[in-house]
């Protein structure tokens, strides 16, 4: 690791959605700000600066995390996963789908936090009850739907994927 | 979670697709982050701008320096109050009298009037790099004593503006009907001490943010940002700048919610612009932190009301109120005030009251400015109204839901004409409450609630009444203001069939997340027999590209009406010009003609024969192949603009009497809350909430936005609250002290829609994105069921554990004067 404590710049090697990446970076710059400013990845959205809102939520590692409160530099040698990350081949994962059929979204600016939440949920729980989606949820924040149809999107999405691997 | 939906009335779906519930067109952008939203957007050598802000309240400048700042590396330039005398102008004021002294600029320049107030900004070529040198300006202050309350406002020697001579900025009677008669013959007179609806805001998640750049040579600015009214900022910008209206070109795509808020970020728009000229005409950025956000971007109108006195009949009818309310707008007018009025839009609520004499009051206090807040205005009457109605009905024991049956406006009285001449549409509040009844469980909890009660658990049930007036009179303007050059309401929109037979939509509207795309495509489907997939809809808003006038924005709930009106006539221009030509080309007569799709798209064809044109060649003879075409076409055009302008008056100023909006939309809230006997936390146990918007264009979204406002409101009854503390500091300027609501406190809600076709819009819609605020009134009045037996009332329309908890306190001491006293009269003359 190309990393000294006190240095204002560092190398840092990242794995973003599959491709690699080698930068040197501010040590003070978020990972946030890696993603949106300097990948060019602004599907990744900045709502509160303190980790209550996570519209900023991606998958490091495949756990989610709020990348307004990491630095880059702690993503070193790590994969993350985000938004721009869900689609496959052109075709938009189950968990967008839903989020479109039930309306899971309005304003769309929360919308990916929620669906990285959502992915990393479905990824360890095949079959999440009502109270897992909202706990899952709970460090996710959206201002325009009300919830209801979130939660009907993540049960939606988890029936199609589940029936898909019967 | 079980969700029970229902639908009463008859379903005017007349079109293929207006009125079904299809999933949205501008969703498949967004959920790939591919969404282009105001802090995504960068210009080649941009800049960025970072401000530094007051720590106090309220307080003298005596010292400003940036010469550190300056000096700092990448700083490019600084801005402070002293120098904006001479580069910009203060902003318009709408008020009339001490409002008109109201000096607001961009930055403050001798005191400060809130905490986060803007004082000086940093340019520099990054964002740390700004930030690290905002660190360096240095500020001294002299404090003065805070205003915080509006008893402090009118009383206090201090004045927030020493020009104005007065902390009150607007003042008037509001009186109609025979007050005095009324409380004469009045059976019961029900007087109510101070009542308070608190601050809050439905805080977007995305900040505010602006990229603004004066470009020298070409003498315009541009912006990118998300305003979400763009023609009211223009109308403040161009004085404030020194710029024509037509040199400021507006343009966002994606705007991450708005809910009003983002209506009053004009100062900062300006100021993003005065840095790029002394830059020389740089791109500007400025992005706020969510900090920035609920210090000093505009928080609801917080108001209190005072020394009401309610006359009743034997049956509980209100004959009367007489009331007087202060309105808080924090530290500057800005929209303000047009608050003084818009609450008049609903002046009876849903009741029958014909009798009322209102004294209303707005201040300036040292708090952040406010912003017409989702539910603007109404919002705070409403709940006004709606606690009398409970706590009159809990004195004279009368259940809540009888007191509004017999209060209520019936339907067969439909157009209703208030007594301040506003024109309510239609409507049917009976049915709307029973469907809620039934969808919460209404009987059922009733008898929960009395075996509850005798294990001394507090349940309560509430309903809340509510409209949505939308599409507003701009001419209300002149109530408050007589020299206001406002009035009416109008939206544009353009249709073009391009070169290649592309449809393209620009509308007028400033969409945040209402789906204005979508609906915009089903209607224009109808009109064309397309798919809405076939219409290309340009996302969000562009002065250079889209059309639109002086009202256009996104806010009074209004795009079902105004906008989709526009939209829906330039639709119809458009299909009579490719009627005429169809019938050319085809040698047919107009008559015969079929608009719809074939084996190569949409197309124009000949009923009953095989001949048809398609929208290539159609547009291909007036664009590009038009040696073919008589001149008797040349007025075609296939670019058709139409502006639809609501049927409004200006209103009888001097009586305060017109119709101020166009349609009512209500909606009806049933919820069960339980308040711990412990902790005295409130939870709520059952959630309906029953719309009716008229004739739903796309029910999907309706429903979506009822969820939405409902999240709002129940946020703001129990959560969520823009607190200061006695020297002006603000408590809650994180998310995590203001705490917005959650996946983990949001209850289950059942949904029902009532349907009354409004008869004033071409299609039977009325708009309903506000809501109204409902969860405020139903909560505060299933809180009040609960308590009122131990002898509490609700006075506050925020109640969390913690108040509740004092409210028991105050109960217990017994020291202070009761909130309700019942007066009776000798009975009926």
């Amino acid at each position: 690791m190309n990393m000294s404590v006190g240095s204002e710049r560092v190398q840092i090697r990242v794995t973003v959605n599959g491709q690699v990446h080698q930068r040197e970076v501010e040590a003070r710059q978020l990972l946030v700000d890696l993603l949106r400013e300097t990948l060019g990845l602004t599907g990744t959205h900045i709502g509160c600066d303190t980790s209550y809102c996570g519209a900023c939520t991606v998958l490091l590692n495949g756990e989610p995390v709020k990348s307004c409160t990491l630095f880059a530099f702690q993503a070193h040698e790590a994969d993350v996963k985000t938004v721009e990350g869900l689609s496959h081949n052109g075709d938009m994962h189950p968990l967008q789908k839903a989020f479109v059929q039930c309306h899971g979204l309005q304003c769309g600016y929360c919308t990916p936090g929620f669906l990285m939440s959502s992915y990393a949920l479905l990824s360890k729980n095949k079959r999440p009850t009502d109270d897992q989606i909202r706990k899952a949820l709970a460090g996710n924040t959206c201002r325009c739907t009300g919830y209801q149809n979130i939660f009907k999107a993540v049960r939606s999405a988890a029936d199609t994927l589940a029936a898909g691997t019967q | 979670m079980s969700k029970k939906e229902t639908f009463v009335g008859e379903s005017k779906t007349a079109g293929k697709w207006v009125g079904r519930p299809l999933p949205r067109l501008e969703d498949a952008r967004l959920v790939q982050g591919q969404g282009v939203f105001a802090d995504d957007y960068k210009l080649e050598g941009m800049l960025y701008l970072q401000l530094e802000r007051s720590p106090y309240a309220h307080a003298r400048i005596t010292r400003v320096d940036v010469s550190k700042a300056a000096a700092a590396p990448g700083v490019v330039c600084t801005l402070t109050g002293a120098e904006l005398p001479s580069i910009s102008h203060p902003f318009p004021e709408i008020g009339p009298g001490a409002g008109q002294k109201v000096e607001d600029y961009a930055l403050a320049i001798n005191k400060v009037r809130y905490q986060g107030e803007p004082v000086a900004a940093v340019v520099a070529e990054s964002r740390h790099a700004a930030e690290d040198a905002a660190e360096l300006v240095e500020v001294d202050y002299d404090p003065l004593p805070v205003v915080m309350t509006p008893e402090d406002a009118l009383q206090s020697d201090s004045l927030l503006h020493d020009e104005a001579g007065t902390n009150r900025m607007w003042h008037d009677v509001f009186e109609f009907g025979e007050v005095d008669k009324a409380f004469q013959e009045a059976l019961h007179i029900v007087h109510i001490g101070r009542l308070h609806f608190h601050r809050f805001s439905s805080t977007p998640l995305e900040n505010n943010v602006v990229v603004g750049q004066w470009n020298i040579k070409e003498k315009r600015i541009q912006y990118f940002s998300n305003q979400q009214f763009p023609a009211f900022a223009a109308q403040f910008l161009s004085p404030a700048l020194g710029v024509r209206i037509d040199q400021i070109g507006m343009r966002s795509i994606d705007i991450g919610g708005g809910f009003g808020i983002k209506i009053t970020s004009y100062p900062y728009m300006a100021l993003c612009a005065l840095a790029s000229r002394k830059t020389g005409g740089r791109p500007v950025k400025w992005t706020e932190t969510r900090t920035e956000h609920m210090l000093a971007s505009a928080h609801g109108n917080e108001r209190t009301f005072y020394d009401t006195r309610v006359a009743l009949d034997a049956n509980g009818v209100i004959t009367a109120i007489e009331s007087r309310h202060i309105d808080d707008c924090g530290a500057y007018p800005r929209y303000e005030p047009l608050g003084c009025i818009i609450w008049a839009q609903v002046l009876p609520g849903v009741n029958r009251l014909k009798n009322i004499r209102i004294d209303f009051s707005q201040v300036v206090t040292n708090k952040c400015p406010v912003g017409p807040n989702r539910g603007y205005s109404r919002m705070q009457h409403l709940w006004f109204l709606e606690r009398v109605l409970d706590i009159c009905g809990h004195a004279l024991g009368i259940p809540g839901d009888v007191m509004r049956l017999r209060n209520y406006i019936l339907p067969e009285q439909f157009p209703y004409t208030t007594p301040n001449g506003c024109v309510y549409d239609s409507g049917n509040y009976p049915k709307m409450l029973e469907v809620a009844k039934e969808l919460v469980g209404w009987d059922e909890w009733k008898k929960k609630q009395k075996e509850a009660a005798a294990e001394g658990r507090m349940i309560g049930l509430g309903i809340g009444t509510t409209l949505d007036s939308g599409t507003n009179n701009f001419g209300q303007a002149r109530i408050v203001n007589a020299y206001a050059p406002y009035s009416g309401q109008s939206k544009a929109a353009n249709i073009k069939l391009d070169i290649y037979g592309e449809l393209v939509l620009s509308m007028g509207s400033v969409p945040q997340g209402q789906g204005h795309e979508t609906t915009a495509a089903q209607v224009v489907a109808d009109v064309l027999g397309i798919n809405p997939e076939h219409l290309n809809v340009r996302p969000g808003f562009d002065t250079e590209q889209n059309v639109y006038t002086g009202h256009t924005g996104t806010y009074a709930s209004q795009f079902a009406v105004t906008g989709l009106s526009a939209i829906h006539g330039a639709a119809l221009k458009l299909r009579a010009e490719m009627s005429r030509l169809a019938a050319f080309a085809l040698k047919a007569q107009e008559e015969e003609l079929e608009f719809g799709v074939g084996a190569q798209g949409p197309q124009v064809s000949v009923k009953n024969t095989d001949k048809a044109i398609n929208y290539w060649r159609l547009a291909n003879l007036v664009n590009l192949n038009n040696a073919e075409l008589p001149q008797s076409f040349e007025d075609i055009t296939l670019n058709c603009r139409y502006v639809y302008k609501a049927p409004f008056e200006v209103p009888d100023v001097k009586r305060k009497y017109g119709n101020l909006t166009l349609t009512y939309a209500a909606q009806l809230h049933a919820a069960v809350l339980e308040v711990n006997s412990e902790t005295f936390q409130p939870k709520i146990l059952a959630y309906a909430c029953v719309d009716d918007c008229g004739r739903a264009i796309n029910p999907l979204i309706v429903e979506g936005q009822v969820h939405g406002g409902t999240a709002h409101g129940i946020g703001g009854a129990l959560m969520e609250d823009c607190r200061y503390d006695s020297e002006g500091n603000m408590l809650t300027s994180t998310f995590s002290d203001y705490t917005p609501i959650t996946p983990m406190n949001m209850p289950d809600l059942r949904y029902g829609h009532v349907e009354s076709p409004s008869p004033f819009s071409y299609n039977g819609a009325k708009g309903m994105g506000e809501g109204g605020g409902a969860p405020l009134h139903a909560l505060s009045a299933a809180l009040q069921d609960a308590l009122y037996p131990r002898g509490i009332v609700v006075t506050d329309s925020h109640n969390t554990g913690d108040s509740i908890f004092q409210l028991f306190e105050r109960a217990r001491q017994g020291t202070e004067a009761p909130v309700v006293r019942v007066e009776r009269p000798r009975g009926p003359r």
